[in-house]
């Protein structure tokens, strides 16, 4: 049944399975560690195949430079990566030397604060150190070329390659597991667009279910069955220079901290007697999957491409300015040097998952070494139908809009993302390559007043209009001192707020997804699908938490009944791609239910503030007065002539509607709200309104932030009073969750005072740690940190508002705490604990 | 000491060597290039007689302008400087490839030309043979060992420190090969050439400083238009590619047997 695979001198099978339960492609980090996990959770007849040698098939795992420094700003990569390092350490193929992140210029120095608060909030114990510490670590490093250094004891080395091997073993040794190297797959057939078999050159093997863990190749593997992954191969150069006798000395792999030398974009880390150099600087050098030579062309391995030396050159200097005492080393010369390739993805983030294009292919790609073995074991629990353990949003192949997919912009947003391996990228910042892809047919009329444009899957959405500066004066908007906090930012978006609060504001909710969902079924589909009571009157509308089977969040959204057998479902433009996917995954199989998304033949624009209903009222004949168009409700109107889906919902707590329209009847719609609401002072708004301060201010939640998979509804302060009667996704364990209570709470806190060490004000961003006043981390019973999931302005509070889960000895309002930025910290105070408004806590403005 | 060194630019392939579709050229499309290792060997020598004797490498290519490549690895390991023949993208037979060379030195003397006793790619070992016959220097091929009748009078630090090029044409020169049953040793006056062989010296690896050095060092560029005629390449041909596979013999102690048996098969116990 199972072959051995030990290693080198292992005989693949000479044919391969007629049949298997799954067969996982690719045999580095993460096709072993999916292989492994899978058998863990009882999987058996698993097949793995490579089309390489083992125990190095040739791809990237096997020329990877093999060091993980843990800390990233993101949560989820960051989660892997420890989960990683659990695995690495339980197999013994991790060596810590702990690794420092070197800063030499002032705004770096800032970056590496600003990672500090990441480290703390992910638990990670990190510190800032002075160049004179650095070099007592690191003792042939030049100090005087460095501000600062970001000291993290943990950071390690690894070997994946006998990681991978001894995860083969183990899941042989469980009787799960064949492995055929020197495999090379030819074919994957399908049928009703799901997997039926692949095809090698040593045969056949029927199986619903593949992993693509084919690292570079993963797009060509998956093309085999129509599907795309999107990511490239793109060259990162590195090279080995020694003999060095003061590394040689120590006798071992690595003794030293290996460094980031963050601002030249490269890193250094001892490799037994050498100083293996390796560079993210360079021009993006992007490959064609198919292109990647073949083991036996290849001069070193496929993934391992000829040094283009001009392209590294002037890394040299930036490395001899902090190494030359042993770069300089008589006798020490490049041993070794190559352009090796890595995967990039569109935005950074590995691509993992189900392919929403065909049923049964899963995704294992653009995974680095670093987050190989906790990827193996997320995807097993996903393929298992459990909710993996670490919320995987960020990185879903879901996430994915179809013109995301394209070569065209992966080729594009890869050049661009490139240098932002080792940048410093700020929270909001936005790509400028493959731009104007979405645009609403208010587009036109938002150029003209000057908006600034942030993406959101694609679509152009304002962010605020400098039309509107003047309100900045007339609102006496105050500005952000700080250029790293008023970055991707203005003034102009709290004016706008505080205009919408009293006057009126148009926002462009374009981006929306939407779905209709109809048919004898629909009800029952929906029922089983979201998490609050979808069987309600005709014309109404609810807002529903959509929960994993774990009961953490899944999504949330609105549903509006239109009809006995015929809903609509609006969900955020971030969101769209995953919960299209989610929901036809979940489609009943007898044809009961029809599911189209309708995204690209709605526009939207919300109209919301006290004078919502004045200006509404003028372009309508429609009656929308509250008692004939009460809150929460949808009807369908005529605005100058335009037939309107009407709701009135906000998500900024005022008066006011969501209209929807046929997108050609956009521009139309959107003069006529503009023309009528002259008059009363109406504004365009961006989503700095609608996103954050409007939505700050009325505690509503954000998927994403707040929302993931890693919460529930009761933590969330979402919990509904009654649980339906109906069977719905995640039922059972939101139902454990009310009963067992919240491990965490989410919370709003106020900021009580910015003032910063050097006299300025300073605003959080996203991300911080919220500490015990005595500067304790906060950790939750099943071992959360507190962090800040959102941070903004609240204009009409006049203060700056937090989100934060807060376990129940800290979810008490009036309870003092910090919140570390830029390694000060800042005073703040639980404001609100649970989902009650700051703001017209009894909604009466949006109800009235 | 004046030497020169002349190099060739070859793709640097793995196991397979790819073919062109019309299988007349090596499909270069994923290949790096390289000098090959018998030019390694050369250039590492010159490197080390020039910082024993003093005086200065050059070093040479015919080939086409990204041959510069190739001149500035050669400076990265302590060449001095190097010259170009830029005949573009043609490949050259070894006539062709002589002609250049001889025109591009011109009346330029060096007391030691060194060759690689047979290019990486084409292996015709004819390239140095023909330079030598046309300068008039005496020349052997295989060298394995390069010693100057100097090298006795002292270390080969002092000795650079005295070192006087203009001396140096009254030295001989002691080249060494190794033939089937030993070792031939040629005396012979300088100026002179040799092609030398992979085991000559262990070739260094070029220094960081090294390689800032040569990015910026000087080559001069010769153009050379090649005369007409010569071999003609035909097409190329790949081996049979088998694929090869290991098999286990079995698991511990009752894998034994079997391991003996193969062991007696392939002749090595008997």
């Amino acid at each position: 049944m199972s072959t051995d695979t030990s290693g080198v001198g292992s005989t693949p099978s000479t044919t391969v399975p007629s049949s298997a339960d799954v067969v996982v492609i690719g045999a580095g980090i993460v096709g072993n560690s999916v292989a492994y996990h899978l058998a863990e959770l009882g999987w058996r007849n698993i097949v793995l195949l490579d089309k390489g040698p083992l125990p190095d098939p040739g791809g990237s795992t096997g020329h990877a430079s093999n060091f993980i420094f843990p800390v990233d700003h993101s949560k989820e990569i960051t989660a892997l990566t420890l989960e990683s390092m659990r695995q690495y350490e339980k197999l013994g193929t991790i060596t810590t030397c702990g690794g420092i992140e070197v800063a030499r210029n002032s705004e770096r120095v800032e970056e590496l604060r600003r990672r500090l608060a990441s480290s703390k909030a992910w638990g990670i114990p990190s510190e800032l150190i002075t160049p004179e510490r650095v070099a007592q670590l690191v003792p042939f490093i030049d100090p005087s070329v460095i501000l600062a250094g970001f000291w993290t004891p943990s950071v390690a080395v690894v070997d994946p390659l006998q990681t991978g091997a001894l995860m083969r073993e183990q899941a042989v040794a469980h009787g799960a597991l064949t492995v055929s190297a020197n495999t090379e797959v030819t074919g994957i057939s399908t049928e009703r667009g799901r997997v039926t078999a692949i095809h090698t050159d040593r045969g056949d093997i029927s199986t619903d279910r593949i992993v693509v863990a084919c690292g570079v190749w993963s797009p060509r593997i998956a093309q085999m069955a129509g599907a795309t992954i999107p990511l490239t191969p793109a060259v990162h150069q590195m090279m080995d220079v020694g003999p060095i006798p003061e590394l040689a000395s120590t006798g071992t792999e690595i003794a030293y901290p290996i460094v980031r030398d963050m601002d030249t974009l490269m890193y250094e880390r001892q490799s037994g007697a050498d100083l293996e150099i390796g560079s993210y600087a360079h021009r993006p050098i992007l490959h064609e999957p198919d292109e990647i030579p073949s083991i036996e062309a290849a001069a070193l391995s496929p993934t391992q491409l000829p040094f283009t030396q001009d392209d590294f050159d002037p890394q040299l200097e930036d490395a001899l300015e902090l190494f030359g005492s042993i770069l300089n080393e008589p006798g020490a010369g490049v041993r070794h040097a190559i352009n090796g390739l890595l995967s990039v993805t569109p935005d950074g983030a590995p691509v993992l998952g189900e392919s929403p294009e065909v049923g049964g292919l899963w995704s294992a790609a653009a995974v680095w070494i670093k987050e190989g073995p906790g990827v193996g074991r997320m995807l097993a629990e996903w393929m298992s139908g459990e909710t993996p353990e670490i919320d995987l949003h960020g990185a879903d192949i879901a996430r994915f809009y179809p013109h995301q997919r394209t070569k065209h912009h992966v080729v594009a947003r890869a050049n661009e993302g490139f240098n932002k391996i080792y940048g410093i990228v700020h929270p909001r910042e936005q790509w400028e390559s493959n731009r104007r892809q979405r645009l609403s047919p208010f587009y036109a009329r938002e150029v003209e007043r000057g908006a600034k444009f942030f993406e959101v899957g694609g679509w152009e959405r304002p962010h605020w209009y400098e039309s509107n500066r003047p309100l900045v004066e007339e609102f006496g908007v105050p500005d952000r001192p700080h250029e790293w906090d008023a970055r991707w930012w203005s003034p102009i978006s709290n004016a706008e707020h505080l205009a919408m609060r009293e006057r009126a504001a148009m926002i462009d909710l374009t981006a929306f997804a939407q779905f209709d969902v109809s048919g004898p079924g629909a009800l029952d589909y929906l029922q089983h699908m979201v998490m609050a009571q979808v069987d309600k009157a005709v014309g109404r509308l609810i807002y529903t938490p959509v929960l994993a089977p774990n009961g953490g969040f899944r999504s949330d959204l609105t549903i509006i009944r239109l009809d006995e057998d015929s809903f609509r479902v609006i969900t955020g433009g971030a969101d769209g791609a995953r919960d299209s996917s989610w929901f036809r995954s979940h489609l009943p199989s007898d044809g009961s239910v029809a599911f189209e998304d309708i995204t690209s033949a709605v526009c939207t624009l919300g109209l919301w503030g006290p004078k919502a209903r004045d200006i509404l009222s003028a372009t309508t004949p429609d009656d929308v007065s509250n008692e004939a168009f009460g809150f929460g409700t949808a009807k369908r109107i005529v605005v100058d002539g335009v037939p309107v889906l009407a709701l009135r919902v906000s998500y900024v707590g005022d008066l006011g509607w969501e209209l929807h329209a046929p997108f050609e009847h956009g521009q139309r719609l959107w003069d006529a709200i503009a023309a009528a609401g002259e008059p009363h002072g109406i504004v365009p708004a961006g989503i700095g309104v609608y996103g954050t301060t409007g939505r700050l201010e009325k505690g509503y939640r954000l998927m994403g932030a707040e929302l993931d998979s890693e919460y529930n509804a009761v933590e969330a302060g979402l919990a509904l009073p009654k649980v339906k009667s109906a069977d719905f996704i995640g039922k059972e364990a939101y139902v454990a969750a009310r009963e067992s209570g919240p491990a965490a709470t989410l919370c709003t806190l106020a900021v009580d005072d910015h003032t910063s060490a050097s006299g300025i004000a300073r605003y959080p961003q996203g991300g911080e740690p919220i500490m015990t006043r005595d500067g304790e981390r906060i950790v939750d019973r099943k071992g959360r940190g507190s962090y800040v999931t959102t941070a903004g302005s609240a204009p009409s509070l006049g203060t700056y508002l937090l989100m934060a889960y807060l376990p129940p000895e800290h979810a008490a309002e009036g309870e003092r705490l910090l919140v570390e930025y830029m390694a000060e910290q800042y005073p703040v105070t639980v404001a609100r604990v649970g989902r009650t408004p700051l703001f017209d806590p009894d909604d009466t403005r949006m109800k009235s | 000491m004046e030497v020169l060194v002349c190099v060739k630019r070859v793709p640097a392939p793995g196991a397979k060597v790819p073919l062109t579709d019309d299988a007349t050229e090596i499909d270069t499309r994923y290949l790096g290039h390289t000098i090959g290792p018998h030019e390694e060997c050369a250039v590492e020598e010159a490197v080390r007689i020039v910082k024993a004797h003093g005086g200065s490498t050059t070093v040479l290519a015919v080939g086409p302008g990204a041959a510069d490549e190739q001149l500035r690895y050669a400076i990265a390991m302590g060449a001095d400087r190097g010259v170009l023949v830029d005949v573009g993208a043609a490949e050259l037979d070894p006539q062709a490839t002589a002609a250049a060379i001889t025109h591009a030195i011109g009346d330029t003397r060096y007391d030691l030309v060194l060759f690689g006793t047979e290019s990486a790619d084409a292996s015709h070992y004819q390239v140095g043979i023909r330079v030598a016959r046309a300068l008039g220097l005496p020349i052997v091929g295989g060298i394995k060992g390069i010693e100057f009748d100097s090298d006795g009078d002292g270390t080969a630090d002092s000795a650079a420190d005295s070192a006087d090029s203009d001396a140096s044409s009254d030295h001989t020169v002691r080249l060494r090969r190794e033939v089937a049953d030993g070792v031939e040793v040629y005396r012979v006056p300088l100026p002179a050439a040799a092609a030398v062989k992979e085991g000559l010296n262990l070739p260094r690896y070029p220094s960081m400083p090294g390689r800032l050095k040569a990015k910026k060092a000087r080559i001069d560029v010769v153009p050379y238009t090649p005369e007409p005629g010569g071999l003609r390449k035909v097409r190329l041909r790949q081996p049979n590619d088998d694929r090869e596979e290991a098999i286990v013999l079995g698991h511990g102690a009752a894998a034994a047997p079997a391991v003996v048996d193969t062991l007696e098969q392939i002749g090595v116990i008997s």
